[in-house]
């Protein structure tokens, strides 16, 4: 059985010392190999930004594409063979920006993946701009008199779409990152798992120390329920969307894949692709 | 007796005029009659003119009449709009309801038929466009038995009741048309067709059933005109295989995704027109430079921007072969006729996964919506190739080395591996890599890869690059087309070989890379070459200059107002050249 090393590659991530993606990929080891995955069996697909080459950084099939289309590559490859596990993964820019038309609709449609975002509220890689997680009044590159756009309530905003698993949680608690990831992974249908995941280069405002002081446990709340969709929605907005934990699960509804009728339950990828004699002789004779 | 007509349904959109020339030519077909069908129509769903021209003849025909002998008019409109078309003699069958009128002085007959009263008294009048089909048949002295299995076909699930009454009305409107013609009945009959089973499609659906028949078990696409009967077709036919098409949020996602399932080892395609190739184009690069096989239908329309999204154009040609920035390798098709078109796209997955690059399948709304009569498709002509596409057991990788997905080779093709395979793992990015996927800046790694990617493309290997009717040696002049003006370039070469010119035509199947050492003797050995295509600047002619030089004696002939080139226009402009 593989541990968590055997996800390990011999790449040097070039990420900043103290990045909160770190502890995403050691997350992400972890959880593969408690959910008893061998590294061939993982296909992790990723967007552009810092966070986004962490399908690098994992020993495992990895898929680094283009600018916010992560999700529908990712989903591109669970169409392609269901037998994968399919991680898709990228930043707050990625998925809640350029990708969000894809977020939205991957959310509804369920296909059976799990969504990491590594949300900084800024863009990195570019070098220190506004993002659609940065709060009001959050001073950038792009904002210098500071961001008058209010911040995406993403996690309230998966709920509306539609979302069957919604978690969030944080770079410094390792050992909650990686239970939901594991859970994310089991779940039947899209799990989205949003990471604060501080950038210490730009944002000099939601630092370690910022979350620490503002993030909820929904542990600590007596009685929260995640299967419960309307208590998720009321702490999310009581508590400005500041909570990790798991927020809400559907154990009920069927994935996207097991709703669509005659699709193979064995990897499509697999599949014969010669058309029998007698089946193309029966297309041909409806245009006759 | 005649062996050849061109007849015409006009009405407003939703009336159902499209089943008036369904019905009608399916029982065509059905005789053995060779037949060509465009639909004039507009992006609304009710109200606005349409109609629906299909030429009848005992031989092959790739392209829309020149004149119009019969028009059914549902409306005055339908006249007036049309009436031009008619040729001395012509008749007009029309809906005696709307009283209507055909210019003075004209020598075009008018018959006004009861076709709304006939069918209000035998039940509906919603069987008018059958009372039309009878009036039709008349004329062309059918055999009115032959609608019976299509009529059964149509509404047979309605119950016997509904087919009696369908067929009553055809023979209530043959019968009537009958009496009126009296003496004149024979002016056009037709000549008996020889009843030989043929296939009757549109392009698209040869587009999908080529797809099925390469393999393809995903597909995933967003609507568009003229390309969702693409989608439409496989999400019917897909599941009975065990496959699937998504309707994804936009055209972004469907290449996207399409890139993902292919990566994952599905034969995948998307389809789409100019709009969509253009937000796909990044996404194309992506699958360039990842070596990801990915096949995409590009069905060329009236552009820029929404431009004229029912009509006729080919004007995508440069976008195509030029759209990604970057360079990478890619291959672009051009099929001309509908059994092409099958035949290509089972060739397109092939192609896209030995040399492990996009495949662009361009076609045109001519060609795409436009129906014709196809000689049988052969089942043993299909061939599925993979390429280096690794089966079996792998080495075991040592110290968790990669295995080399973009190995250098002297042809510039890799082994590929598909996710899933153990001892396969290797990295895929967009980013410059090395041979094992791994992101590298490093100069002399950049230029390996690059001339390793285009490498590929110097020995396609594509059974007819170019389709050529070479009877000179030395011509007059060469003409060059591709894709849907085909028909109408093939009529008007007879027309000027009767005029004495000797003529050669060259149609391209392969735009990219350029079968330059096809083309170019015939060019040389041509007094003059004419490229006939449906676009303002001339775009297949620059490639021409491009490639093959001789820019001194390339002329345009170029349509670009939204419809077909019909074979006397060609003739004509060709002609105005020796003059």
């Amino acid at each position: 059985m593989a541990t968590f090393k055997d996800f390990r590659n011999n790449v040097k991530p070039n990420w900043c010392p103290g990045c909160g993606d770190f502890s995403v990929q050691a997350a992400i080891q972890r959880a593969a190999a408690n959910v008893g995955l061998e590294p061939h069996q993982l296909a992790v697909i990723s967007g552009i930004g810092c966070s986004g080459r962490i399908s690098g950084y994992i020993h495992s099939y990895g898929f680094h594409g283009i600018h916010g289309r992560a999700l529908p590559i990712a989903q591109g490859v669970k169409m392609a063979n269901r037998d994968l596990t399919v991680i898709a993964a990228g930043g707050d820019g990625d998925g809640f920006a350029i990708g969000m038309g894809h977020t939205i609709h991957a959310i509804r449609r369920n296909i059976d993946i799990t969504y990491i975002v590594m949300d900084n509220q800024i863009y990195g890689l570019t070098k220190g701009q506004t993002s659609p997680r940065s709060d009001v009044g959050f001073k950038t590159k792009s904002t210098p008199q500071g961001s008058v756009e209010p911040a995406l309530s993403i996690m309230e905003m998966a709920l509306s779409a539609g979302a069957t698993f919604v978690a969030q949680s944080f770079s410094s608690d390792l050992k909650e990152l990686t239970h939901l990831i594991e859970e994310g992974i089991k779940h039947k249908g899209f799990s989205l798992i949003n990471v604060f995941s501080p950038c210490v280069t730009y944002n000099k405002v939601n630092t370690y120390d910022w979350f620490k002081e503002n993030l909820v446990n929904l542990s600590t709340i007596e009685g929260y329920d995640p299967s419960d969709r309307d208590i998720a929605m009321q702490t999310l907005m009581k508590h400005k969307g500041l909570v990790t934990g798991l927020i809400y699960q559907n154990k009920e509804q069927k994935s996207y894949q097991d709703l669509i009728h005659g699709y193979s339950e064995t990897p499509l990828a697999h599949a014969d692709l010669q058309l029998s004699k007698e089946k193309f002789d029966e297309l041909i004779s409806e245009f006759m | 007796m005649i062996s050849q007509l061109s007849w015409k349904v006009g009405g407003q959109q939703g009336e159902g005029i499209e089943s008036t020339g369904e019905i009608f030519s399916i029982a065509l077909n059905r005789l053995g009659y060779y037949l060509y069908g465009y639909r004039h129509f507009s992006s609304r769903i009710k109200g606005g003119h349409t109609n629906n021209k299909i030429r009848v003849s005992t031989t092959q025909v790739r392209s829309i009449a020149d004149d119009l002998d019969i028009l059914v008019a549902f409306d005055q409109e339908s006249i007036d709009f049309n009436f031009h078309e008619l040729r001395d003699g012509g008749i007009v069958i029309a809906d005696s309801k709307f009283n209507p009128t055909i210019p003075e002085g004209s020598n075009v007959t008018l018959y006004a038929v009861p076709f709304t009263d006939i069918a209000t008294n035998l039940g509906t009048s919603l069987m008018k466009n059958m009372v039309a089909v009878g009036a039709s048949s008349a004329v062309l002295d059918l055999d009115i038995g032959v609608y019976q299995e299509v009529v059964e076909e149509i509404f047979g699930r309605k119950g016997q009741q509904v087919v009696e009454k369908n067929m009553e009305a055809i023979r209530a409107g043959a019968q009537f048309m009958k009496e009126q013609l009296g003496d004149s009945i024979q002016t056009m009959k037709l000549e008996k067709a020889d009843g030989k089973k043929r296939m009757y499609m549109i392009g698209n659906d040869a587009i999908a059933l080529g797809a099925l028949a390469g393999g393809a078990r995903f597909m995933a696409a967003y609507p568009i005109t003229p390309a969702s009967e693409i989608m439409e077709y496989l999400i019917k036919k897909l599941p009975a295989l065990g496959g699937a098409v998504i309707q994804t949020e936009d055209e972004i996602a469907a290449c996207t995704m399409a890139i993902g399932a292919n990566y994952a080892g599905v034969r995948t395609l998307t389809a789409s027109a100019g709009p969509g190739l253009s937000l796909m184009m990044e996404a194309i690069g992506l699958a360039g430079i990842t070596e990801t096989p990915v096949v995409i239908v590009d069905t060329q329309r009236g552009g820029p921007s929404t431009g004229l999204p029912t009509k006729q154009e080919q004007s995508d040609l440069m976008a195509i072969i030029y759209g990604t920035h970057g360079e990478i390798p890619k291959i672009v098709m051009a099929p001309s006729t509908v059994q092409e078109a099958f035949y290509d796209m089972v060739e397109a997955f092939n192609l896209a996964e030995e040399y492990q690059c996009p495949v662009i399948v361009l076609s045109d709304l001519q060609l795409s919506l436009g129906k014709q009569t196809v000689e049988p498709l052969e089942y043993d002509k299909i061939e599925i190739r993979r390429g280096k596409l690794v089966k079996g057991e792998l080495p075991q990788l040592e110290n968790k080395g990669y295995f080399k997905r973009y190995e250098v080779t002297e042809d510039g093709i890799s082994p590929r591996v598909l996710p899933g395979m153990p001892n396969g793992i290797h990295h895929v990015t967009g980013v410059e890599h090395d041979e094992t996927g791994k992101p590298s800046e490093v100069a002399a790694n950049r230029k390996t890869q690059m001339d390793k990617r285009l490498r590929k493309l110097k020995h396609v290997r594509f059974n007819t690059p170019v389709h050529k009717n070479v009877k000179h040696e030395e011509a007059d002049l060469l003409i060059i087309g591709f894709n849907s003006t085909r028909g109408a370039i093939e009529e008007a070469i007879g027309r000027l070989e009767l005029d004495g010119l000797k003529v050669n035509h060259a149609h391209i199947r392969l735009i990219h890379p350029f079968p330059t050492e096809e083309v170019s003797p015939l060019v040389q050995s041509a007094k003059k070459v004419v490229v006939v295509e449906h676009n303002a600047t001339g775009q297949l002619a620059n490639l021409l200059k491009m490639n093959v030089g001789h820019a001194d004696k390339i002329y345009s002939v170029l349509k670009y107002d939204g419809n077909p080139f019909l074979p006397h226009e060609v003739h004509t402009k060709c002609k105005e050249l020796f003059q």
